[in-house]
């Protein structure tokens, strides 16, 4: 049960777009279209899970060692050779997911969801449900609800903004005020989530 | 000297972080929530930029090509860690509020664009001086906007009360109310800029 | 001076400085305010106790938690040696700002009796009034007004553990008085 809270309370109630504002970038860039959105967000999904992991434990090597305040300079670099990693290995071993994720990966490199839910899990400081411990298993899941409330706000907002491509926008609402305001009903929409875990 | 002027002002106003390149999102629809911090996530931020654009125009030709991402991302991670070192020891209540967004100026695409973009190609004092514009440029637009939401939200502007919280409507602090009052604002400063 | 190539020694070795130099940089920077930082946080936690003790030299300052609307709260509570509530400071919280953020100060409003809860003698079973007890919750922030009161209740759940403690002890002396006893769990 607390495992189902930990998706539901990280999807829709904290969601980390729009409710928590990480990974705006993203967001408001690569929302255009709702394919490019669905490849982003399985993109981020991968990499998020799987950073959170690792940096998890090197967490363990860093208080073990005294050095914690190393933890941001480690993370973003480790955060970064693992995407030039997955991009090698992905190009090796499934060229298919490889042409599909491809584009998006060195993008991930600076969104600020990987290094924020990495930071986040490894102080212990992640919000999650009632009577849920941070150890590894709900840091991982949190990571991976995280991505997938990440993926769910982007393609939400992608369909909204191909709606709205085709509408008649005052000029100086064109281009990225009206896709933020369009960013603040949706955030609106999920607040009504609040409460709920 | 023309050359210096125009590159302070350019962060200022041409090519302001926020309202001209909206770069930067995320520290600056979260931490907006009041002017106060708001300005101090700003200077926070161009503290980073400056120190940053700085030790890289000096290590530009230390630094081979193909690693120059890494490279700059170190930098720029060195001083981030000594913001938030500095903050937790002499501005804790502060650093409470903006937790994680201090060690988040790493992945700041404001800070690396210009390490990339401007000081790795230009000499010192103009690159301290692009860190300074940039830097002012992006810590007027949060105050900006942190004021505008705190008068809105709670009827304060740098917790001065202009008038009574009953009439302020509080879903301007909250998560939608900065990304509506941003995106006002933005679209009132394309038109006055298209005049 | 010119530009070092991209050969693979030159990387290597640019990169392995950089980063030996960025990490020496830190370590200083590090011990240089460690002290300080250890020092902020102790005036903070002697700041709240102070403050919820209001002077009182007798009383005992306790730490205790609830999660709240938006994650944990975590107070600070001043008691009586008789379990009267002395003082309270809130150490932590994210409830919604504007709303649940007033149990701030909501709950010590000396001019609304019956949503002030200082002076009142402690029981453990403080209540919002809608639940049938007699503490008037923030308006629209029920969910917050209860958490916030269950954290007092698990103080002074605490504080009578302590005092349990001293009269089985028969120490005679009041060494528990003044130590702050974290609560671990609260479910």
């Amino acid at each position: 049960m607390v495992y189902f809270l930990i998706f539901v309370s990280a999807i829709f109630v904290n969601n980390i777009v729009l409710s928590q504002f990480l990974g705006i970038c993203p967001f408001l860039g690569v929302s255009k279209k709702i394919d490019t959105a669905l490849g982003m967000g399985a993109a981020v999904t991968f990499v998020l899970t799987l950073a959170t992991v690792v940096t998890y434990l090197l967490q363990k090597l860093l208080i073990l060692w005294h050095v914690e305040f190393l933890q941001t300079i480690l993370f973003i670099l480790v955060i970064a050779a693992l995407v030039q990693m997955i991009e090698i290995v992905l190009k090796k071993i499934s060229p298919s997911l490889y042409q599909a994720l491809g584009v998006f990966l060195p993008l991930i490199t600076t969104n600020c969801c990987l290094l924020g839910v990495a930071i986040l899990v490894a102080n212990g400081t992640n919000k999650l449900p009632l009577g849920a411990d941070h150890n590894l298993l709900t840091g991982t899941l949190f990571a991976l609800a995280t991505a997938i409330g990440f993926a769910l706000a982007l393609v939400l907002f992608a369909g909204l903004r191909e709606q709205l491509a085709m509408n008649k926008i005052p000029k100086a609402m064109q281009g990225t005020p009206i896709a933020l305001l369009t960013a603040g009903l949706l955030a609106m929409a999920f607040m009504g989530f609040s409460g709920v875990v | 000297m023309n050359n210096a002027l125009k590159t302070l002002t350019n962060g200022l106003l041409k090519e302001n972080p926020t309202f001209g390149l909206v770069l930067g999102m995320c520290p600056t629809l979260a931490t907006t929530t009041s002017a106060e911090n708001g300005m101090f996530m700003g200077l926070a931020t161009m503290f980073v930029l400056i120190c940053s654009n700085v030790a890289i125009s000096l290590l530009k030709n230390l630094i081979p090509d193909k690693v120059r991402i890494p490279a700059f991302i170190v930098v720029i991670a060195t001083f981030v860690t000594m913001v938030q070192l500095i903050m937790q020891a002499y501005l804790p209540d502060i650093y409470a509020v903006l937790g994680l967004f201090i060690p988040l100026i790493v992945v700041n695409c404001i800070v690396l664009g210009r390490a990339e973009a401007f000081a790795a190609k230009n000499n010192v004092g103009l690159s301290a001086l692009d860190g300074i514009g940039m830097g002012l440029g992006f810590t007027c637009s949060l105050t900006l906007i942190g004021a505008v939401r705190e008068l809105l939200g709670t009827g304060c502007v740098f917790g001065a009360h202009l008038y009574s919280d009953q009439y302020a409507a509080l879903i301007f602090v909250l998560a939608p109310g900065a990304f509506i009052c941003l995106a006002y604002l933005m679209a009132a400063i394309q038109k006055l800029m298209a005049k | 001076m010119k530009k070092l190539q991209s050969t693979f020694t030159n990387m290597a070795l640019s990169l392995t400085i950089i980063t030996l130099v960025a990490a020496a940089a830190l370590a200083c920077v590090y011990l240089f305010t460690a002290a300080q930082i250890e020092q902020q946080k102790q005036q903070a936690q002697n700041a709240a106790r102070i403050a919820v003790l209001c002077g009182h030299e007798d009383g005992t300052a306790i730490e205790a938690q609830a999660d709240g609307f938006g994650g944990l709260i975590r107070v600070m509570v001043g008691f009586a040696p008789d379990g009267t509530i002395l003082g309270y400071e809130v150490l932590e919280q994210q409830e919604t700002p504007g709303l649940g953020t007033h149990i701030v100060e909501w709950f010590k409003n000396a001019d609304k009796p019956s949503q002030n809860i200082i002076g009142r003698p402690a029981n453990g079973h403080f209540c919002v009034s809608k639940d049938g007890g007699d503490v008037d919750a923030i308006t629209a922030a029920t969910i917050s007004s209860r958490a916030f009161l269950k954290a007092i209740n698990n103080a002074y759940a605490t504080f009578m553990e302590q005092q349990g403690v001293q009269v089985e002890a028969h120490s005679g002396a009041s060494v528990m008085n003044d130590s702050i006893e974290k609560e671990a769990h609260h479910e």
